[in-house]
């Protein structure tokens, strides 16, 4: 039995899990009958058929009709930057205020890029921080703290 | 007749007041240059501007202006297929093939002209169908009870399954996760919790917009970021605007071809502005004197496709419209915008809010006008736009993303929801499935439930009450037939075909 496919078989693995998980944590809530379905029925039986599905894809990658696939390597730094600095954001908005958030995210993600220039970043900056402050702030009046609490008491 | 036109005029009538018009521009402005810029799409841009619409006082602006978001891409798109050899929007994969070429030989202007008469005329067309055929749509969609929406909801996530990318299996396998996403929250029955972990945020779902900007927003910048992508903009020379008569004479037919096959296609589920473009080259290829001549800077393979995907989006607001289904995850942002302002989508819209319906309708075709006036002058800037460059553009993605998941629900939980759905958007790409029946399947899993249990409810337990109903019984078997014949030989081949050269 050799592995073919390999996306094939880790999205398999995935459905999987992914069904299991559902059927397991709906055991909490009450199946009910057909005629009067409680809460746990329709994930319980969408759980189940995800599961059948994960296994017949999984089941697939050894096929030898199947073309061969390798994974692609996961974009670690990519990932990292771009993510963390989304959390970072939301992390900072409430604590220390849109304008610092703003610069924080733009610096963190700009750094994800293999053309990152902190000339460009920063002018990016500040062009969005004008923007969002005349459009979200001012323009459409989005509620949110502008300055840090410390600053603003 | 005459109730189409005095409805049609009743529609301009809401679409000409001075506000709408401004944000139908607003709209089709935003969506060019969204369209132009590789890398951000409608349905991230619609999840952004959606907490904007709260402050709309009236709903049929809000939904003219996103309408107009979606459309507009439609033509921004092209200008960058045209001119980078980039797709600047999915469904303008294969404007790149020739196009571009025709950019090379001189003939951009030319490309560009054709693109925008080509989306303009196909608009025109899809406007009118659409004002045709929703009126008796919707009638039909009355006589619907539980176990027919629950039918027309397989048909619609089976269709969207046959017309995904890749592989059928996975996609169904999407549909279903998509489904159980989509439970997360209150159950409206038994007010139980589901799925929520005691976090009192996720008692109320999770925000169909925070899934959308996390799987095509955040994961598309990853992925792009990854690519290391150079860009090369053919800006030098665009060349004369007016195509010659001799390319007129050859894109004509071809803008007719591609109107008609775009506008039966948009209305499928999960078909849209993609498949539309895709099929139309396709066939134009198929029927030209000198196939050779695709690849190479043919006119028809611009003007086809150009004019499918213009009238695929906007028939693709048929079945939301009359059956409150959406059939695409920008159609399903739309939904949530009406839901925002208190109007449950189906065919009730039509004679509760016919100003709301029908000033939509109008507003498409004064939305496709604005995009040919405003885009053949306009094309500097948009050329001026391309040269920014991506590691300044992504940023301000983001922080627009961010912006508006937090703008939601005036809270940061929203935002910090975006980072998972990142990175299953990110894994769900490198293992070939394609995101978007997922996205279908979330936004129909609450209800495909509680209509589900209605009808089973109805028939005490019996299920066959699907089969035994003449209209649920169409319905399910249009959905088995469409399995069917995706999985014959002959026909999985021609689908591979019809997607291949996109990714």
């Amino acid at each position: 039995m050799q592995v073919r496919n390999h996306h094939d078989l880790w999205s398999g693995i995935m459905f999987m899990a992914f069904g299991l998980l559902f059927m397991v944590f709906s055991r909490q809530y009450q199946m009910g009958t057909a005629a009067k379905m409680g809460p746990g029925y329709f994930p319980t039986v969408l759980g189940g058929l995800l599961f059948v599905l994960g296994l017949a894809i999984g089941a697939t990658a050894y096929s030898k009709g199947n073309r061969e696939a390798k994974l692609a390597p996961f974009g670690w730094r990519e990932n990292g930057l771009v993510l963390l600095s989304v959390l970072i954001f939301a992390g900072a908005l409430g604590p220390l205020g849109i304008v610092i958030s703003i610069v924080l995210l733009v610096f963190v993600a700009a750094a994800a890029s293999h053309e990152f220039s902190v000339r460009d970043t920063t002018l990016a900056a500040i062009f969005l921080l004008i923007l969002s402050y005349l459009v979200f702030v001012k323009g459409l009046e989005l509620q949110f703290p502008v300055w840090p609490k410390f600053l603003t008491k | 007749m005459e109730q189409l036109l005095s409805n049609l005029a009743l529609g301009f009538g809401t679409a000409a007041t001075p506000d709408n018009l401004l944000y139908c521009f607003v709209g089709v402005v935003l969506g060019t240059l969204i369209g132009v810029l590789p890398g951000i799409g409608p349905l991230a841009t619609i999840a952004m501007l959606l907490p904007a619409t709260y402050k709309m006082t009236d709903p049929t602006s809000a939904l003219i202006m996103l309408a107009g978001i979606y459309y507009g891409a439609q033509y921004g798109g092209s200008t960058t297929a045209i001119l980078v050899n980039l797709p600047g929007e999915s469904s303008s994969v294969v404007t790149t093939l020739d196009g571009y070429q025709m950019a090379r030989r001189g003939r951009a202007g030319a490309a560009l002209s054709i693109a925008a008469i080509g989306s303009f005329f196909a608009g025109t067309v899809a406007t009118f169908l659409l004002a045709a055929f929703a009126p008796p749509l919707a009638e039909v969609a009355f006589k619907f009870g539980p176990a027919e929406y629950f039918s027309l909801m397989v048909l619609g996530l089976i269709a969207a399954v046959v017309l995904a990318h890749g592989s059928i299996w996975k996609a169904l396998a999407m549909v279903v996760l998509g489904l159980l996403l989509g439970m997360i929250g209150t159950d409206v029955n038994s007010g139980v919790a589901r799925f929520s972990f005691d976090v009192p945020e996720l008692s109320d779902g999770i925000e169909f917009a925070v899934v959308a900007m996390g799987m095509f927003g955040f994961a598309e910048i990853i992925l792009n970021l990854e690519q290391k992508e150079h860009r090369e903009v053919f800006t030098s020379k665009v060349g004369r605007l007016l195509p010659t008569l001799a390319e007129f004479k050859r894109a004509v037919p071809a803008m007719l071809r591609g109107t008609t096959l775009g506008s039966l296609l948009g209305i499928l589920p999960g078909g849209g502005a993609v498949l539309a473009s895709f099929s139309t080259y396709a066939m134009e290829k198929k029927l030209s004197k000198n196939p050779g001549e695709f690849g190479k800077g043919a006119i028809e393979g611009v003007a086809g496709p150009e004019a499918a995907n213009n009238a695929g989006a906007q028939t693709s607001f048929i079945p939301m419209l009359t059956l409150g289904i959406p059939t695409t995850p920008v159609l399903a942002l739309m939904v949530a915008a009406m839901m925002i302002h208190n109007i449950q989508p189906g065919p009730q819209v039509m004679t509760s809010n016919p100003k709301l319906f029908w000033g939509l309708i109008a507003s498409m075709w004064i939305g496709n006008l604005f995009l040919v006036v405003l885009n053949l002058p306009l094309i500097g800037v948009w050329i001026k736009l391309l040269t920014v460059p991506y590691r300044v553009l992504y940023p301000a993605i983001l922080v627009f993303c961010c912006i508006g998941a937090y703008s939601l629900n005036n809270n940061v939980f929203d935002v910090f929801m975006t980072v998972p759905f990142a990175i299953l958007g990110y894994i769900f790409k490198k293992l070939e499935c394609e995101p978007a029946p997922l996205l279908l399947g979330f936004v129909l899993g609450k209800l495909m439930e509680e209509y589900l249990r209605r009808a089973m409810t109805i028939s005490r337990g019996d299920p066959m009450v699907f089969v035994t109903r003449p209209l649920s019984a169409t319905l399910l078997g249009l959905a088995a037939v469409m399995l069917v014949i995706v999985f014959l030989p002959a026909i999985a081949k021609k689908r591979e075909e019809a997607f291949s050269g996109d990714d």
